[in-house]
């Protein structure tokens, strides 16, 4: 119980974004169906390209529409010499107004054709004009059809809005997305909570409106109205120009990523900053925020930088790698300060017992023993260069291979469902759960050294610096798996912000 | 003038005729021969494919199409009332569009002009009967004083009772306002028994134009007859069953 109270108090900040982003969708879905509803309803022709496209648009998964809207805004900012963002608001705002468009695009033109025609010809016969005929009866004929529309829009974003997540924009799917990596049911309970109970709430509130429309009182439709503008208004003002100033934080979507988040919060903080975080993102998602300055810090790994952006395939040893990485990182402005200390690399990992009933100890055994092995990756593996590079070095062929939430990888190979995982070499569980971690004779896998890295909009800023730089080479392996493990494991769990302060004290910050 | 649509049917074939300011000229015709099309065109609901139309020796179409329809008082079948305004508003819309901002005296002297109590003003148009909408729709148009009223078998919607009843209202209002009425209809003892002149349609042409009385007598040619023998036969029937029972 106390745990979902706790959840809750992320709610307000996350509650408020979520309503802004759906209420924009909304909002920008209606300026966008009304005309085009009038068009088709007039020219049918017009309205069978319209609700074709609207209804294609809905055959989209939504995660995939979000996702979509990364490249295509990508190539347009390159067309327009940069500037477009490609992550965040506008991809968010963009695939949930396409969204909303098909219930109020259909109830409005079935609405219009709908009105009887001897309503019409009344209003031509008494000397209407276009103008006069959608103002003085077509709109008030077919207003509560499309509040109905509306409405449904109005659910549907709010709930969709929670994957934008994924795309680096907050919303009360951080809660969601965070809970379900850290397995913590509380927190996944909280934000489903608040976002049907914005769904509910909005849709109730707009439910008066219709009815408001419908029987022609129009004074509860304004005070509901009156309401959700309040309430849009009452989320903008974190907005508002602040004394301090903010920073945002980038975290990928497993627990040491949320950790090490909280602990650059704290010193941010301390320093006088206000901060937010943008979690659950995506490697190559975070990256790009980074570059871009979407997002201001982030940790990131050696390896994973100079196989997936750098695209390179050898292997040179630590100081050299990270000397080319922070050159490379510097030409596009960004500020490598340092390493935190530990590696976090791709480690194979076995359950212990079996690993020594078949005899496996290095990436090498596996070769003979893969193909009749179950092979369980977290959701980038499967699709990362180093695991090409691996099977390059190792000519190894599992008899299946599925990926899993990082979470749920290891429960996997607990309960037999995947025999090799590629687990994380700082992951708490590893110790915990017995595993055996394959060695790696070929070198085929590159050193992860955790790195923290400042983005071009601050790469300058001494106070930041400051703040950060007793981060650096301060947090040993040893102390990061403890704290991973503490948010990992299911007694006694802690939340990544109480696994940052124990971490703090432990590493003598 | 001539009305055609894609695919070959011809509405209205090459039609000339004159209408005398103040008569009241019924266009009696089975479906498909045309009458409402040439009515429409009056009112440019509908646009000739050829020729044209005139009032008071000015073209139709040399005025906005809008500004002219609000000079026409237009009635038809399915009344059209707004189901989401009051009697009043309904009424009082040809009014609005004007620029009127208080119609409420001329509202309740419409209301009064259609035998409507003026209680009705704040009635919706969905708790009235048949009749009683007619009748709005009667007052909604003759609200911008138009002198030319066009009525598309008004009454055929209603029953007999209140089709009688409100033939002999229109007529009234015809003779009160001095306007000038046509009115299409297909049934023939309703054009015998309102218009000065009766001009039947037939395929897009006028068969037949003369005075009630002359259709009778038994001019007018084939299809006229054959419509005029109807009523009059029923008439003969009934009055045979009246004096033989």
């Amino acid at each position: 119980m106390t745990d979902f109270l706790d959840a809750l108090g992320r709610v307000p900040d996350l509650l408020a974004q979520h309503l802004l982003l759906a209420m924009s969708a909304l909002v920008l879905g209606i300026i966008l169906s009304l005309p085009l509803a009038v068009w088709s309803a007039r020219v049918p022709s017009v309205g069978r390209i319209v609700l074709g496209f609207a209804s294609l648009v809905q055959t989209i998964p939504s995660l995939a529409l979000l996702a979509l809207f990364y490249p295509i805004l990508l190539s347009l900012s390159t067309l327009v010499g940069g500037g477009i963002p490609a992550l965040g608001f506008l991809p968010s705002l963009l695939a949930l107004t396409l969204y909303a468009l098909l219930p109020i695009l259909r109830n409005g033109v079935t609405g219009l054709a709908g009105i009887d025609p001897a309503v019409i010809e009344a209003a031509d016969g008494v000397g209407m004009t276009a103008w006069q005929k959608l103002r003085l009866v077509e709109t008030p004929l077919v207003a509560p059809v499309l509040m109905a529309g509306i409405r449904t829009a109005a659910v549907w974003t709010i709930g969709a809005a929670t994957l934008s997540t994924t795309v680096g924009q907050p919303s009360l799917g951080d809660m969601i997305f965070a809970g379900l990596q850290t397995q913590n049911w509380a927190l996944v309970l909280a934000g489903c909570t608040a976002a049907a109970g914005l769904a509910l709430a909005v849709d109730a509130l707009l439910g008066v409106i219709e009815r408001g429309i419908a029987r022609r009182k129009r004074l509860g439709a304004w005070i509901a109205f009156g309401l959700l503008a309040l309430g849009v208004v009452v989320a903008l003002l974190p907005a508002l120009p602040v004394r301090q100033e903010t920073v945002t934080i980038g975290a990928k979507g497993f627990s040491e990523q949320y950790i090490l988040a909280r602990m650059i919060g704290h010193r941010l903080e301390a320093a006088g900053y206000r901060v937010r975080y943008k979690e659950g993102l995506g490697s190559g998602v975070m990256f790009a925020a980074l570059t871009s300055s979407d997002v201001d810090v982030a940790v990131d790994y050696t390896g994973t930088i100079w196989t997936n952006e750098m695209k390179r395939t050898d292997t040179p040893p630590r100081d050299a790698m990270l000397a080319a990485i922070r050159d490379w990182q510097a030409k596009q402005g960004l500020n490598l300060l340092g390493r935190m200390g530990f590696e976090n690399a791709y480690a194979f990992a076995m359950r212990g017992d079996r690993a020594k009933a078949l005899g496996i100890v290095s990436l090498d055994d596996l070769v003979a023993k893969a193909p009749d092995l179950k092979f369980g990756a977290d959701l980038e593996f499967l699709e990362r260069p180093e695991w090409k590079a691996v099977r390059a070095a190792y000519p190894i062929r599992f008899g299946s291979a599925h990926a899993y939430n990082p979470t749920f990888m290891y429960r996997a190979l607990e309960s037999g469902q995947a025999d090799v995982i590629s687990a994380f070499s700082s992951d708490g569980r590893i110790a915990a759960d017995k595993l055996t971690v394959l060695s790696d004779p070929r070198g085929a896998i590159p050193n992860y050294d955790a790195i923290l890295t400042i983005a071009p909009r601050h790469a300058r800023d001494a106070r930041m610096i400051a703040a950060l730089k007793p981060l650096i080479g301060r947090v040993p392996v040893e102390a990061m798996r403890e704290a991973n493990y503490m948010v990992d494991r299911d007694v006694g769990k802690v939340s990544p912000d109480a696994a940052a302060r124990w971490l703090e004290k432990k590493v003598g910050l | 003038m001539t009305k055609t649509y894609p695919g070959g049917t011809t509405a209205v074939d090459e039609v000339t005729v004159e209408i005398a300011g103040g008569s009241f000229v019924v266009l009696v015709g089975s479906s498909g021969s045309g009458k409402s099309t040439l009515l429409k065109a009056i009112n440019r609901l509908i646009e000739p494919s050829a020729g044209s139309v005139a009032i008071d020796g000015q073209a139709v179409d040399a005025e906005d199409r809008f500004r002219l329809r609000r000079r026409i008082g237009y009635v038809f079948q399915n009344i059209g009332l707004f189901p989401h305004l009051t009697v009043a508003e309904n009424v009082a819309i040809g009014l609005r569009l004007e620029g009127e901002k208080d119609p409420r005296a001329r509202v309740a002297e419409l209301l009064g002009l259609v035998d409507l109590p003026a209680d009705f003003a704040a009635r919706m148009p969905g708790a009235l009967s048949g009749g009683q909408r007619q009748r709005v729709g009667v007052a909604r148009a003759l609200a911008t004083e138009p002198r030319l009223l066009l009525m598309d078998e008004p009454f055929g919607a209603l029953d007999p009772v209140t089709r009688d009843q409100l033939g002999g209202a229109i007529r009234a209002l015809h003779d009160r306002l001095g306007l000038t009425t046509i009115m299409v209809t297909h049934d023939m003892a309703e054009a015998l028994l309102l218009a000065d002149r009766v001009l039947v349609m037939d395929k897009g042409r006028i068969v037949a134009d003369a005075a009630p009385r002359a259709l009778l007598a038994g001019e007018g040619g084939t299809v006229a007859q054959a419509l005029v023998a109807v009523p009059r036969d029923q008439m003969k029937r009934l009055g045979a069953l009246e004096a033989g029972a």
